[in-house]
């Protein structure tokens, strides 16, 4: 267990604890961002180098971005003075704390995890896209076909809404 | 602690703070990214046991990955034009005020 390992993951839990305590929406996706760069390393540390990057790419580069979009759009950037909870709070924090306890308690008793460390695997790009285009063709196509129907999907959903007296138009 | 009990122990945290999130605070974006988190968390176990577990030749934990998070990105996007779609039609993004699908 290396130190590097040990930082980057005190990093990602406390940007994970960030996200879900502060109060202004703009602050909690700046700190999501920090979350997914956090998890993009620890993927590095664990010798898949690319799914780290398509972290990078994916989450801290567009699903950020998207979510600020959202939030301004919204125009939910300004601190609320309000309460940011539910009313039924309490029973959620009680339910992921026991989650939490009982995952940890059986990652740390557990004897079905390997005991020795396995040496580093190599997973080279070649070898992935040799697996993305020959065994794992057909579910590559179909996610394909669903991000696609998504987008379409989230254009349609986010179009301005049409008066009533638009014949045809979209409800 | 191995690296490995550290890579679940993480993955744990970050599945219950995502919950928390997601069914405790009130706006809906917050909502949304407390699920990337929990899909995050899932996807860091894949690639722990991936790099720690048996045959890891075979890339089936980094492929699943990769499905996974095209998945994601495709529910982020749905999600988002949603919540829009809700703000511009009840003016509000909080959860509380938003009870019914009529419109």
């Amino acid at each position: 267990m290396t130190l590097a390992l040990i930082i980057t993951a005190l990093v990602t839990v406390l940007a994970a604890a960030t996200v879900m305590s502060l109060r202004n929406l703009v602050h909690c996706a700046l700190a999501m961002a920090v979350a997914f760069s956090g998890v993009a390393a620890l993927y590095l540390q664990l010798n898949a180098e690319f799914v780290g990057f398509a972290e990078i790419l994916v989450y801290v580069g567009a699903i950020a971005i998207l979510i600020v979009f959202a939030i301004l759009l919204t125009r939910s950037g300004e601190t609320p003075e309000k309460s940011v909870l539910t009313s039924g709070w309490l029973a959620g924090v009680a339910v992921s704390a026991m989650v939490f306890t009982l995952l940890g308690w059986a990652v740390l008793t557990s004897s079905a995890l390997p005991k020795e460390i396995a040496t580093a695997p190599a997973a080279p790009v070649k070898n992935i896209g040799d697996a993305l285009m020959g065994k794992f063709v057909l579910p590559l196509e179909i996610v394909g076909l669903v991000l696609t129907a998504a987008m379409i999907g989230a254009v349609i959903i986010a179009l301005k809404e049409d008066k009533k007296d638009n014949p045809g138009g979209q409800p | 602690m191995t690296p490995l009990q550290v890579c679940l122990l993480v993955s744990a945290f970050l599945f219950a703070i995502g919950f928390a999130g997601a069914v405790t605070r009130r706006h809906a974006i917050l909502v949304l990214i407390g699920i990337e988190l929990m899909l995050n968390a899932a996807n860091l176990n894949f690639i722990a046991f991936w790099r720690y577990g048996a045959h890891p030749e075979a890339l089936t934990g980094i492929i699943f990955v990769l499905f996974s998070m095209a998945l994601a990105g495709a529910e982020a996007a749905v999600g988002l034009a949603l919540v829009i779609a809700i703000y511009r039609h009840k003016e509000t993004s909080n959860l509380d005020e938003v009870k019914e699908l009529k419109g």
